[in-house]
């Protein structure tokens, strides 16, 4: 046989493995770190919490329906940007849903498959701009654009009927929830759109394969085949977008225009959440001041957790089904 | 097969010689094993004799992995799965709840069907096992490398680039630097787990070469579902069905004149 | 006639085709044209202000000129503290997901926290840091900044790392622990360099992640006009700069806010690209 044969094995000359404490350690390091997930979600809830409750308490459901922001006075009510937030919000889904749809659509039935690497990869891009650049860009381009040629036109248009005339009525400034909602809508397409286009890719080959076999367009297998199966994922997708859009702040302080003063119209001033918390949170002089601000803010986390945690059960819902 | 009667006999004394290695004799008995509400193993009662190769056959699901499994306590990982019964090595029961596991399986060295190469040099995957257990100067463990290597029938395809990923190399070779990297620790015992079955006919047969060399100085148990392999390879064979232990004897006798039914149709292909 | 009728409907069938194919194409163009448009914009506002003033001098008292010296230092020191907190507690949370807790009830509820807190909105996480840090040490500071960070960049450590580490055979795992490699051991030198890619994708993610963000560091860090490397000290930073600088009536403060848009831009979207084509071409 070989050389190898003729050497003879090393003595075993056995240590007791080391390594039993550093399991431990390792191993407790490692859960602390899991924890303090855990642990920073309730301690951000009940920072916000114990932070706010004061105004809360002083001004009790006022707080959410009155719409008087008097620092000098010191009573705070917050309708203003609770009802911006909703808006620029709703504005921002009734642009991005379809558009986001369309683009999902296009990425995986449309496009020829050697754009669609690229042209994906370019939509990411939008979502990895910083918000802040969003916001500089809607100051200084967007708002003049806004200001020369839609909200004119808008209001032209649209201003004199009865009813949705209100919501376009005004002087033509550029700033305003319809701006900061259309600048929304661009920052959660990539979000929406790459949720929809990855859970389409999940529809079985065999399922639209065989809804084509029957002679069904393309337009035909989305609408009857590829939609339906993925309809909870969908809902998940635009809900992420949701949660997104209700918490999103540089890209709206910059265009709303941080007015405390109710107004119906979208081509008025208007303020949110976010960005009354940016804007004055650092000014804020007194306490009960700041308290508002921080009650606003619980608000917003609540409420953001509860449509982030719906989108997240969809979404999970549709991954069970693939899975089993 | 005289030589394999010769082989059968050199077992049966006591391994004493100083220099030999230590290489151990397994001793199962009763052994249960229930994985969630099932019994993967039924009474299993086996002896396996020290510096020789055992090979475990039988169809798929029949419990010879599980036992191999159970050998190195690999199972441990998997919550829901419980060994029950007595498992000797050298005189120890490895299944007493107090077995240092990391002391245990620097002991008995396993072997896994697909090559299980670490991300690191070819030299850090040999060296990780024994730096566990041992303490060694860099040269000692140099020479340990080289001769574990060596011994893996590996050394002078590799000698130039130990430094080199370990991912780089082809199938064959990544399964004898696994082999290599076992018996650097110096076990007792090596379990193979259908060590070949992901490798061409070229590198299967320097395998099981390297498993006729190995034997001199290890307890070799080695799973298959080849049966020229284990004829090949093997001095006594173990046949499983069911989670049952069927029939264990010399190689020659089991291929030749079985004594059970079952043990015969299996090898004749007539199942499994 | 009936087959006129057929023929009548298969027509009506294709325009409506046509019509939801062509508007899918319109909505991916709509959603390119503002790509290009911002982009744009930044690339040529801001490299009309890019000069190497930029890097040299302070940020300059209200029309004057000046550059982001001292903003650039800053958010580097903030961003490199957000990394030393987050990373480490991100790649051992994953660690713990991935191989202490699979598959309990636990892990599940940590992932399901893990990835709202991954889209929860940031400007809550700066009042957060704000209650944590800054009100108990009475001021802001750049270590408020980078713990602010860190709590941005942890969720996406943790769920890169969680899933890396996911996708590593379990052979790998068995090989080492057959060694009598303890578990740690197991996991440090085997298990990490087998998902290295992913991790480190997952960190460089992160760290683009924060260097874009501007709302945690608003009531955190805050800003500084003046030169500071100290953490203990309110720290400039390029986004709050912007921020300022944008809103500002000056002209002079507008071009180096473009500046600096541009500068932090490039900054992340090399990191999220770099980090994405990585994790596609091992993936």
């Amino acid at each position: 046989m070989s050389a190898t044969t003729q050497q003879t094995l090393p003595p075993p000359a056995r240590r007791r493995s080391r390594g039993a404490a550093g399991d431990t350690g390792f191993r407790v390091l490692a859960g602390t770190a899991a924890l303090l997930v855990l642990i920073l979600l309730g301690a951000t809830a009940a920072a916000m919490f114990w932070g706010g409750l004061p105004a809360l308490r002083a001004f009790g459901w006022h707080f959410f329906v009155g719409v008087e922001w008097d620092p000098v006075a010191k009573r705070f009510a917050a309708l203003v940007p609770i009802y911006g937030t909703l808006v620029t919000s709703a504005i921002a889904m009734l642009i991005a849903v379809p558009v986001s749809f369309g683009i999902a659509v296009f990425l995986t039935e449309v496009a020829p498959t050697w754009v669609r690497g690229p042209v994906a990869a370019a939509i990411e891009l939008l979502a990895g701009v910083p918000s802040i650049i969003y916001g500089m860009w809607g100051l200084f381009v967007f708002v003049p654009f806004m200001a020369d040629y839609v909200d004119p036109f808008l209001d032209a248009a649209l201003g004199p009927l009865p009813v949705i005339g209100a919501l376009f009525s005004g002087p033509p400034m550029g700033i305003g929830m319809l701006t900061a909602g259309i600048i929304l809508a661009i920052m959660v397409i990539p979000f929406v759109s790459a949720v929809m286009r990855d859970v389409f890719t999940l529809v079985p080959p065999s399922l639209r394969e065989s809804a084509f076999a029957l002679g069904a367009t393309r337009w035909e297998v989305v609408r009857g085949v590829v939609l339906p199966y993925t309809r909870t994922a969908v809902v998940g997708g635009i809900f992420l977008g949701l949660g997104r859009a209700l918490g999103e702040t540089m890209a709206v302080t910059f265009v709303l225009g941080n007015a405390h003063d109710f107004s119906i119209s979208l081509l008025a001033p208007g303020n949110s959440i976010a960005a009354a918390i940016a804007n004055e949170f650092t000014e804020a002089d007194s306490d009960i001041y700041r308290q508002s601000l921080i009650a606003l803010g619980f608000l917003l986390f609540v409420v953001t957790f509860v449509v982030l945690a719906a989108a997240k059960l969809m979404l999970l819902r549709m991954a069970r089904r693939e899975g089993t | 097969m005289a030589d394999q009667v010769a082989a059968e006999q050199r077992s049966e004394t006591p391994a004493s010689t100083p220099d030999a290695s230590a290489a151990a004799q397994i001793a199962i008995r009763n052994l249960e094993f229930l994985y969630g509400g099932n019994r993967a193993l039924k009474g299993i009662t086996l002896d396996i004799p020290a510096r020789q190769v055992t090979a475990m056959i039988g169809p798929s699901g029949c419990g010879k992995s599980t036992l191999l499994r159970v050998l190195n306590r690999m199972y441990d990982l998997y919550p829901g799965q419980r060994a029950i019964g007595e498992v000797m090595i050298d005189g120890q029961d490895i299944l007493a709840p107090d077995v240092d596991l990391n002391d245990l399986r620097s002991r008995v060295g396993m072997v896994f069907q697909k090559p299980t190469p670490f991300p690191m040099s070819i030299y850090d995957n040999i060296a990780f096992g024994v730096k566990l257990h041992e303490r060694l100067s860099k040269a000692a463990l140099d020479e340990r490398v080289e001769w574990s290597l060596t011994r893996a029938a590996l050394w002078d395809e590799v000698r130039d680039r130990l430094g080199a990923s370990a991912t780089g190399l082809s199938g064959g070779q990544q399964q004898r630097l696994c082999i290599a990297r076992t018996i650097a620790v110096r076990p007792e015992v090596i379990l193979l787990d259908e060590p070949t079955s992901a490798l061409d006919p070229i590198s299967t047969l320097r395998i099981e070469e390297l498993i006729d060399e190995l034997k001199r100085d290890f307890t070799i148990v080695i799973v298959t579902h080849n049966m020229q392999q284990a004829a090949r390879c093997a001095d006594r064979v173990a046949f499983f069905y069911l989670g049952e232990l069927v029939e264990v004897g010399p190689a020659a006798q089991m291929f030749t004149a079985p004594r059970e039914r079952r043990t015969q149709e299996y090898i004749t292909g007539r199942f499994g | 006639m009936s087959s006129a009728r057929a023929r009548a409907l298969h027509r009506r069938r294709r325009v409506v085709n046509l019509l939801g194919l062509g508007a899918a194409t319109l909505a991916t163009l709509f959603g390119l044209v503002w790509l290009v448009w911002i982009l744009g914009t930044t690339l040529w506002n801001g490299a009309g202000a890019f000069d190497a003033k930029l890097f040299t001098e302070m940020t300059p008292p209200p029309g004057e000129a000046g550059g982001l010296l001292n903003a650039i230092v800053g958010s580097a020191i903030i961003i490199a503290l957000g990394i030393a907190f987050g990373t480490p507690v991100g790649v051992m949370a994953g660690t713990h997901l991935a191989e202490y807790a699979h598959g309990t009830a636990l892990a599940e509820v940590i992932r399901f926290v893990n990835d709202i807190l991954l889209s929860a909105p940031s400007i809550v996480i700066g009042l957060f840091v704000y209650a944590l840090v800054v009100q108990p040490t009475g001021h802001f500071s750049g270590w408020a900044g980078g713990v602010a960070l860190a709590l941005v960049m942890l969720p996406v450590v943790v769920r890169t790392s969680d899933e890396t580490m996911r996708l590593v055979p379990a052979t790998l795992r068995e090989a080492a622990l057959a060694l009598g490699a303890p578990k740690w051991r197991m996991i440090v030198r085997v298990v990490w360099p087998a998902a290295r890619t992913g991790i480190v994708t997952g960190i460089l993610l992160g760290i683009a992640r924060i260097s874009g963000e501007t709302a945690p560091l608003l009531f955190t860090a805050l800003n500084n006009q003046y030169w500071t490397v100290n953490p203990a000290n309110p720290m400039a930073n390029i986004p709050v700069v912007i921020f300022q600088f944008a809103l500002s009536p000056y002209d002079q403060w507008h071009s180096l806010a473009w500046a600096g848009a541009l500068l932090m831009t490039l900054v992340v979207l090399v990191l999220s690209v770099g980090a994405r084509a990585a994790l596609r071409r091992r993936g």
